[in-house]
């Protein structure tokens, strides 16, 4: 009987010990986020003013800027989510209700898997041969854009078909049976029952896109600007200029990385507050991706 | 899915069929028709959208061979296989890209020696051990890890990971694998603990009732019938951590460094094949010029390198597939 007790407080000692093992590799991961922030924060608060915000890059630590850069990423933001989300959707929405089951649908599937691994610097490689090169565009906003709407179009794609997914088939029967077309059940149904968990992979995708360095500095992008692309909007006819895709730019990544790896000091603290900028940027998006996610399981019941 | 019941349906008379084809005008069915087209585009263009990720992928490889093939047109794939030296932009130039594959394979082992042994445990703890309230805080926490900017891991590789290092190794250079590789290590653990655990969580309650009736504890349960049994979605996630570790460009390009070495000790700085590519296109370099070529070649390595990984991936998900 005494040995049947010792067994069992031993195999409980065995359960305890891996419950704190558990914990204190979670732990590692959860105060490796911490560090890095608080690292950040000491760093970079300090430089975080409305002349960082405000001014261009400069040779004196203390007068560079990032206005240059944040507006390039905004730009870019611009471009590859106005191509990224039609484009993923539409694909989505292609796999989920339309596609037959034949060999075309599943190369496409496979293939969609597959761009997902693909490294990010490969898409920028792609870019600087294709975009740049054969197609001419240069080293510009679009190229920019686009190359990232490559990056990200997998994720949206494979958001919007979960967020399909999700929508009983009950829905769509309902709707055949008072008669809708194929597409004003898509269009009337299923993109807006869709849309939250949509939003949520869209939303992903984009703090991704705005973290990517490498793509963009294969393609060429500037790690020194001191001028802004032409306002899109203007007070004299026509109003509306598309001047800016066709500039050059630089983003908030790419600046931080040219500080980051000067000797001075002074500039590296100026990486810390770019840095700042970028992992609030990013965090807030995915907390809001977060609170989307959940709002929209609460709300609906099928 | 639930099987909807076979129902039978009024079927109109003929009679009945030929009043309500019977239209006082025609319009209806020219409306039906122009509907019809307008399906039809719709569908065309939405068919148009998922194949546009195909063209990406026949743009990617068609790229990386179209550029690269001139690269090989000069360098023999011996040399560039076997020569020690990877030097593109000095005179005379050395094409070997052996000193880029260490520098990759360095800085992704030690990544992957944080983040498959963490990565797993925590797995294992979030879905056998951890209360549910804890889960779902710890989870989308952790996954905030892979949300950060890598160049952001990059300054913390650098200005943060690798002084730490260096009070515990006093020869340690400023820039070094082991420092970037670690911080690698720690981005890439949700991609582990989140799929591991997934696929874990998928795992039947039965078996796990199976194993305590036999008198495990959770531990031996989730050692030797849990994780067993998740083994393909893990391997899936294993797979997923070596193609970003193997991919991941700017940490290794921040706080690696940018000199081609050939060792395997992740001690010393060195360059991968990405750091090299950025490297190169920080500079100016003319379009068609070798060392511009010379970044296709390293990509198309580079590109198969995680090809070989996603199939062996494909591969051992199949064999290790467990059906209930």
């Amino acid at each position: 009987m005494s040995e049947f007790k010792r067994i069992i407080a031993k195999r409980k000692r065995q359960d305890l010990i891996f419950n704190v093992v558990g914990i204190i590799c979670t732990l590692v991961g959860i105060l490796t986020l911490g560090i890095l922030l608080v690292d950040l924060v000491i760093d970079g608060l300090p430089r975080l003013n409305l002349g960082f915000l405000t001014s261009f890059p400069s040779r004196f630590a203390e007068r560079a800027g990032i206005l240059s850069s944040w507006v390039g990423t905004l730009l870019i933001m611009i471009v590859t989510a106005c191509t990224a989300v039609p484009l993923g959707v539409a694909a989505g929405i292609y796999l989920e209700e339309y596609a037959r089951k034949n060999w075309f649908t599943n190369l496409i599937e496979i293939n969609i898997a597959n761009l997902a691994g693909v490294p990010s610097i490969i898409y920028g490689l792609m870019a600087l041969g294709l975009l740049v090169y054969q197609f001419r565009l240069g080293t510009s906003v679009l190229t920019g854009g686009l190359t990232l709407a490559f990056l990200i179009l997998p994720i949206v794609i494979v958001a919007t078909r979960e967020a399909l997914r999700t929508i009983p088939q009950g829905i769509r029967e309902g709707a055949y049976a008072l008669g809708s077309t194929k597409w004003q059940v898509v269009r009337h149904h299923l993109l807006p029952y869709s849309i939250g968990g949509t939003m949520t992979g869209v939303i992903i995708a984009l703090s991704r896109a705005i973290g990517e360095t490498a793509p963009l500095i294969t393609i060429g992008a500037l790690t020194f600007i001191a001028f802004l692309p032409p306002p899109p909007l203007s007070t004299q006819p026509p109003f509306v200029s598309f001047d800016w895709l066709w500039s050059p730019f630089s983003v908030l990544p790419i600046q931080m990385f040219n500080w980051v790896s000067r000797p001075d000091q002074a500039f590296v603290l100026n990486a810390a507050g770019a840095g700042l900028v970028l992992i609030v940027i990013t965090l807030s998006l995915n907390a809001a991706a977060i609170l989307i996610r959940y709002r929209v399981r609460k709300r609906i019941k099928w | 899915m639930k099987d909807i019941p076979a129902v039978e349906f009024p079927v109109a008379t003929a009679g009945e069929q030929a009043a309500f084809q019977q239209p006082s005008d025609r319009s209806p069915s020219a409306r039906r028709r122009l509907s019809h087209v307008k399906e039809r585009v719709i569908e065309a263009l939405l068919l148009l959208a998922a194949f546009s990720s195909v063209a990406i992928t026949l743009g990617i490889v068609g790229i990386l061979v179209y550029e690269s093939s001139t690269f090989f047109a000069h360098v023999s794939l011996r040399e560039f296989l076997t020569d020690p030296l990877w030097t593109p932009l000095f005179s005379p130039p050395r094409f070997g890209i052996l000193p880029l594959i260490t520098g990759t394979l360095v800085t992704t082992a030690v990544a992957l020696a944080v983040a498959l042994p963490i990565g797993t445990v925590v797995a294992i703890y979030l879905s056998e051990f951890a209360p549910q309230t804890i889960r779902e805080i710890i989870k989308p926490a952790l996954e905030l890890l892979s949300a950060v900017p890598t160049v952001v891991y990059g300054y913390f590789a650098l200005q943060f990971m690798s002084p730490v290092l260096q009070k515990l190794l006093p020869s340690l250079p400023t820039f070094n694998m082991l420092s970037a590789g670690m911080v690698m290590g720690i981005m890439i653990i949700p991609y582990v603990s989140s799929l591991s655990e997934d696929a874990m969580r998928a795992v039947p309650m039965s078996l796990r009732e199976g194993a305590y009736a036999l008198g495990a504890n959770r531990i031996i349960t989730s050692v030797r019938v849990v994780y067993p049994a998740a083994l393909s979605g893990v391997i899936a996630s294993y797979i997923l951590a070596i193609s970003r570790a193997i991919g991941e460009t700017m940490i290794v390009a921040i706080a690696a460094g940018m000199q081609p070495n050939l060792t395997l000790d992740p001690r010393e700085p060195a360059a991968t094949i990405t750091a090299f590519i950025v490297q190169v296109s920080l500079g100016d370099l003319p379009h068609g010029s070798i060392g511009y070529q010379s970044i296709f070649a390293a990509g198309v390595t580079l590109f198969l390198m995680t090809l070989v990984f996603n199939i062996l991936g494909y591969i051992l998900r199949k064999r290790f597939r467990e059906v209930y």
